[in-house]
Order: structure tokens, then sequence, then C-alpha cells
């Protein structure tokens, strides 16, 4: 039964997209307040028809109707009850409708919080809204229909691929999600102003918020997906610019650029044209992301079900929506304000440097994960971008851009002098230079770079804290109180870019020192690897809820002590397929990682690997979410949204 | 730290080569051996989805480990024995792209955005500037303001 009502709220929601999509432009063209009012409550419904939807599907996976196709080709019931909820978003057509009800939700939510902006505004941003959910709802219900009955239905299911029942599945995939769906909110803000021919203050008070709405899932959503890919793909590696992995960089990216442009429109009103074509880029990239792994143009490790009618229906939405908004930016840009003033040396101009290699590291990514493609339709020759390529083109790139990042906090809006500056920053360089100093005289080119790469986390890390340590400094005669009065922005900014001073710390550990061994070991044979001694003490077959695995345990001596840790190699029957169950020992100065491998004549095949400093990456990564969150807390931040104004409550109104 | 750092280098140096290849296909000398890692770090596993040679457990991957390395105990260079597999599996293989007429854009791409893109961001900025100069009496209060009030104007 649940399946044929999540079906039939689907297809409301299709109707009352439509009506989104159309009722409020045409109300904002003709200044009528009824179809501008019809288009809220329309955004509103769709949220609650969409939900519904997705809580059928939901209670389809949790009680295991295997009638449902979907359910039944991706739910077990040996299958933990957290995993079976987290399949719902485990399977191509589950995460679309995840997509769509976040895309939803986002809907409703400036439906229901928008009450202070301009009611045209409003409008315009949900008719757009309304037309993105036309496009994904349409996509979702005529090519990628969860809930498709089977006949007969199957007594059990088929499991849901081992490697995503992880904690990381029923987190993951949402977060992304959410920062994906998030840039759309930012998007139709953008194609609104476009409409409209004008920015005003209120577009861009409104517009920060929701780009750092978006950008702190994402942040974490990422981070995420790298710490469980570390220790589920059983290799050790923490980034592997894997096709989806640049997929979902590539808006980071972006979006990172916008964040800090929508700061410079949003506190001096420049950069205005510019902030809106991010915009634009950001959420087309997002659609990218989330959509161009499922056309099967790229293969990757994430790709889910690939369709070539899936495929064209998601390249003809891609194109619209990219192309239309294009055309429109072209069209319409020039007219809009060109934006305050500003010396190049100032806050402004720190900002346009920093959205330059922000962009330009952008074009690296896509031009590394789409050459194949054009080259294959070019001269039908194949060609792999991989890891060395990014080592030399996005590497280079990223640096300046790291050591500028402590610049832009420290210059003033509009104008600045740079000895002023320089001197501002005196206390990091001092703190830099003694770190290079103090790393130089150890190895040789390799050395070199270690120790300009470390220098730069200390100028990051000495750098964000003096943002805020020069703020305490100045008014140091009553520190509690100015503690106190700190703006939550400028907190949340120091964290962030101090997180990127521990993401780079992670970086460099990893990438200098790692080292690694390979042998066969037995039970009670013991090794030597980085500074620590390894017993395998027990080699045995246990029996899991849905698997059965071959257990290897170690106990391991250590600098820091004596632990023990333990390592699989799980073998999924129903799935038939065969999962790595790393064991990590984690610790802020390195990781060391054990996974056992195929058996020999001369017992098991064990891997070791030491990961100094590894964990700083995901911290350091988190670190920057959390930032974001603080920044996001700060009152002035809430003005656009501050006033809640009683809504009506939603009356049922025809589909029609 | 200071003081950890020369044991972490040293260590590093004395761990030696080795990574997903198992212990029986390993060559017996350390240099040789060093060699044909560094190369299968280069080359991609053709059945699996964007990993090195090293990293899988593929059986196509130990394939080309085994021929790399026999390549490579023949007193091939590495340019010879990554050329015999690249002619036998194509230029698909490789991780790092040959630089040829068609990638010449994959290469040089960025270079290219960051020279156009400077010099768009140069050329903004002084146009920024250069009237920020001639109005700079202005504070940033009444710049502002002047913005809403030029703003309404066209609005009004």
């Amino acid at each position: 039964m649940s399946a044929e009502v999540g079906q039939f709220a689907l297809i409301l929601a299709l109707l009352l997209a439509l009506v989104q999509s159309v009722a409020p432009l045409v109300g904002a063209q003709r200044g009528d307040g009824v179809l501008m009012a019809l288009g809220r409550q329309a955004a509103l419904l769709q949220g609650m028809f969409v939900a519904l939807a997705f809580g059928c599907l939901a209670y389809a996976y949790l009680t295991c109707d295997f009638s449902v196709a979907l359910v039944a080709q991706h739910s077990h019931t040996t299958q933990p009850v957290a995993y079976r909820f987290a399949a719902t978003w485990g399977s191509h057509e589950g995460s679309m409708l995840l997509w769509v009800l976040i895309l939803a939700l986002y809907g409703g939510g400036v439906a229901f919080f928008g009450g202070t902006l301009r009611e045209t505004l409003q409008a315009r941003v949900l008719g757009i809204q309304g037309v993105l959910g036309v496009a994904f709802l349409g996509f979702l219900i005529f090519t990628s229909n969860p809930f498709l009955r089977i006949s007969p239905s199957p007594i059990e299911g088929t499991e849901l691929n081992p490697l995503l029942q992880d904690p990381g599945l029923v987190l993951h995939p949402p977060l992304l999600y959410l920062g994906y769906v998030g840039f759309s909110v930012s998007f139709c803000f953008a194609v609104a102003a476009l409409i409209e021919g004008r920015v005003d203050a209120a577009w861009a008070r409104w517009v920060r918020p929701w780009v750092l709405a978006a950008w702190i899932p994402l942040t974490a959503g990422i981070t995420l997906g790298s710490a469980w890919a570390y220790y589920e793909l059983g290799w050790g590696g923490w980034w592997f610019w894997d096709p989806v992995e640049n997929a979902s960089l590539m808006p980071w990216l972006l979006g990172t650029a916008l964040l800090h442009s929508a700061l410079v429109l949003e506190r001096r009103g420049a950069l205005v044209s510019w902030t809106i074509l991010l915009a634009i880029l950001t959420f087309s990239l997002s659609l990218v992301g989330t959509f161009l792994v499922r056309s099967g143009i790229l293969t990757s490790v994430h790709a889910f079900a690939v369709d070539p009618q899936r495929g064209v229906f998601i390249l003809g939405i891609l194109a619209v929506t990219t192309g239309a908004s294009l055309a429109l930016y072209a069209w319409r840009a020039p007219s809009i304000r060109a934006g305050a003033l500003f010396q190049p040396l100032s806050r402004e101009g720190g900002v346009t440097l920093n959205n330059l290699f922000l962009a330009v590291l952008t074009a690296t990514v896509f031009l590394g994960t789409f050459s194949p493609v054009f080259i294959e339709m070019i001269n039908g020759d194949k060609i792999s971008v991989g890891p060395p390529y990014y080592a030399l083109t996005f590497a280079p790139l990223a640096i300046p851009l790291l050591f500028l990042v402590v610049f832009g906090p420290m210059l003033n809006w509009k104008r600045d002098e740079l000895r002023k500056t320089a001197a501002r920053l005196k206390v990091p360089a001092i703190i830099a230079g003694v770190v290079l100093a103090a790393a130089l005289p150890f190895g040789g080119l390799k050395g070199v770079m270690t120790a300009g790469a470390l220098a730069l986390s200390a100028w990051l890390l000495a750098g964000s804290a003096t943002i805020l340590g020069r703020r305490w400094w100045a008014g140091r005669a009553y520190l509690s109180r100015s503690i106190r009065t700190t703006p939550r922005a400028l907190v949340g900014l120091t964290v962030a870019h101090a997180g990127l001073g521990l993401l780079t710390l992670g970086i460099t550990g990893t990438t200098s020192w790692d080292s690694d061994k390979v042998l066969n070991m037995r039970p009670g044979q013991s090794v030597e690897f980085a500074g620590r001694t390894l017993t395998m003490t027990n080699y045995e077959m246990v029996q899991g809820p849905n698997y059965e695995a071959r257990q290897a345990r170690f106990t391991v001596k250590g600098p820091t002590g004596t632990y023990s840790l333990r390592s699989e190699k799980r073998w999924h029957p129903s799935a038939q397929s065969q999962t790595t169950e790393a064991g990590i020992h984690v610790t802020p100065l390195g990781n060391l990682y054990v996974s056992v491998g195929e058996e020999s004549a001369q017992g098991v095949v064990v891997r070791l690997w030491d990961h100094p400093l590894i964990v700083w990456i995901w911290i350091g990564g988190f670190a920057m979410s959390i930032g974001g969150a603080i920044s996001l807390s700060d009152r002035r931040l809430r003005v656009g949204a501050a006033l809640k104004l009683p809504t009506p409550a939603p009356q049922p109104i025809p589909a029609e | 730290m200071k003081r950890l750092l020369p044991i972490v280098a040293a260590l590093a140096l004395l761990a030696g080569p080795a990574a997903a290849v198992n212990p029986d296909e390993q060559l017996a000398d350390p240099k040789l051996e060093a060699r044909a890692l560094k190369l299968s770090q280069e080359l991609r596993c053709v059945v699996c989805q964007n990993q090195s040679i090293d990293d899988s457990d593929a059986e196509l991957a130990r394939d080309l480990r085994l021929i790399l390395r026999e390549r490579i105990a023949a007193g091939d260079t590495d340019e010879q024995a990554m050329d015999h597999i690249v002619s036998r599996y194509g230029s698909f293989v490789q991780l790092r792209p040959p630089l040829r007429w068609d990638t010449v854009l994959l290469w040089f791409g960025p270079v290219l955005v960051l020279v156009l893109g400077g010099v768009g961001a140069a050329v903004y900025v002084r146009g920024r500037s250069s009237t920020a100069a001639a109005v700079g009496a202005l504070n940033a209060d009444e710049e502002a303001e002047l913005a809403r009030m030029l703003d309404g104007d066209k609005v009004g």
C-alpha cells in the first residue's frame, strides 16, 4: 500500500511543482498578489507531498516490503535496521528521491521564512525553484520510478552493496545533497535577480546565509566521504581524484569562491554580477556532480545503474538549466549596476584574488575530469587522467592560494597600505619562519618541499589565530568583555581558516612520510614496522550478521604503548562480494593501518601502512565546516530571516 | 616535533618499497623493485575505476605488475618498460596523460585560465579603483548611501 501512496504523492508533487513554476512568475510580472500567494502554498504543499513519498519508501525498506522492486534489489532481512533505512538513498532511484526531497524542503523553506523578502523577489525565486522541481520530479517519475512493484514478489531481497553498509552511508549522501541542492537557492536568487534586472541589499543579505547553509554540509559531506573511503576501501588512500570526487570538489571550490564574493556583495555592494555568475555556475556544477555519473559518460566507483535514457534526460536538464541561465546572464547582467569602488589592495581586492585562484582550480579539475570524454569524442582515443596530473597542475595552483588566505582577513575594506598589512602579519610570519628554519636541515629536495609545506601550515594556523588575537589584544584591558562581544562570524572565519591549516598539515604529513610494508604472516609471527612491533596473535573465521570473515588479530607495541588491532576480509554471500575491514589505530601523530589480503602458501598477506598526521586532514575539513556553522549562527546574518511572520496555514488547493 | 622529524624521515626511507604488491611478486633487487613500484603507481588498472595497478587487488593489475617487473628485470629503462605496456594496452593505462596535440589544452589549460582570469581581474580591479581615486573623498558609508540613492533612482 505504501508504494502506491508514495507514487500518488509524487505525482501530486509534480502537479504542484507545475503550479509553482507558473503562478508566482506570472504573478510577479503582473503584480498579482493572489498568484504569488498561490506559489507559496504550492511550494509548501510540494514539500509535504515529497516528504510523504520519501516516508513511504523508507517505510517499505524498514518493513522489508520486497514486492517493491527497489527494496528487493537493495535490502535483505539480515541487513541491520540502520542500513535498511539508509538503503532508502543507497540506490539511484532512492537517492534521486532524497535529492528531490531536499529541493522541495528548501523551496518550502524559502516560502516559509521568506516573509521579509520583497514579494515579487520571493515569488520569482519560488517560480524558478518550481521549474527545477518539475524537471527533477519528472526525471524521477518517468525514468527512475522508485515505487515500481514486482510480481511475484521475492521471499528475500538482494543485499545492498556491502561497501555501502557503513555509518558513512547514513550521513554522506544526505550531507552532499544538502550541499548540492542548497546551491539551488542561490541559483534561484541569481536568476530572479537577472529577471528583475536589479540586485538590492535584501538580495545580498539573503544569498549569503543560503550559500553558507549549502557550503557547511557540502564541506562536511566531502570530508566524511574522504574518511569513509580511507577506512572502507582498504588501501588507505584519502583522495583518489575519482570523477565523482572531482564532481563534488568542483561545486565546493566554486561555492567557496561564491561564499567570499557574496560577503563582499553583502558588506560593500561590489562584485555584483560576478557573484550572480558564480551562483549560476556553482549550481550547474552541482548538477554535474549529482548527475553526470548517472549518465554513463563518466565511469567511476560511484556509478549507479547506468541507463542511456536517463543520460539523455539528465543532459537535457543540464543543458537547459545552464544554457538558459547563462543566456539570461549575458542578456541582463550588463544592466545590473556595477557596484561599489575599491582600491586594489583592500579586502575586496583580496577576495577578487581568492576568487581568481578558486576559479582556476575549478577549471583545472574540470579539464582533468572531462578531457578524457572530449578527447574520445574527437579522435576515439581513450586517455586517463590520474593523480600524477593533479600533482603537477592542481597542487602548484593551490599552494599560492593557501599562502594568500592569511592576508585576506587582515586587509581593510576599500583601501589599505602594504606596510600596515605586513605589520599586522609579523607574528605569523615569524612563526612560519621558525618552522621553516627548524625543518629545512632534514632531507634533500623532498625535505625542502616538506619544510615549506610545514611552514605553510604554521602560517595558516598562526595567521588565523591572529584574526582573533589582534582583536583581543587590542581590547585586553577588558578581555572577558572583548571576547564576549566578538562577532561569531569572526570566530567562524578563524576556525574555518585554521581548519585549512590543519588540512595542509595532514596532507603534508601523509604525503611526505608515508611508509608501507607487505608480507606473509602466520599467527605468532612478529614484524618491525615504523617504530612498532606488530605480532599476529590469532587468525580465524568469524560469522557476522550477514557475512563471514577471515579475521586476523594483532598486538602492537609502539612508542605510545601496547594495543590490539583487528582486521577482516569479509565475504557477503547474498551480495556475492568481498570487503576489507582494515584495522586502524588512530593517534594525532599518525595512524597504523593494517589490512589482510589473500591467503598464500606462507600464511596470509598482510599490508601495513604508517600514515603520519593523516587524521588532521579530516579534523581540518570538519573544522572548516564547523567554522561555517559558527558564522551562520551570527546574529547579523539572520537579519533577513529574523522576522517570522505568521504564515497562513496551508490550504489544500486543487492540483489542476 | 623537531626531534621527531629525523626519526620519522629515517623510518620513511627504511621502510622501502611495497603496497598492494604481493610478496611473491616483488623483485629481489630493491633498486629495481623501487623503480617498478614508482612506475606502477603511474599505471592504471584497466578493469578498475581510477585505481593504479599498485593499489588494486584485481587479477589484471597483478598481470600488469608482473609484466612491468619482467621488463625491468630484463634491463629495460623506465621509458622502455612504460612504452612496452602502453603499446599493448593503449594510453588509457597511463595515469599521467601524455603531452600530445590533443592534450595540450588539458596540460596548459589551467595556466591559460589563470592568465586570462588574471588579466580580467586586473582590468576589473583597475576599473574599480581608478574611479575610486577620483571620488576618493567619499567614505564607505557615503558611498553605500550614494549607491542606494542611485539604485533607487533607477527603479523609481
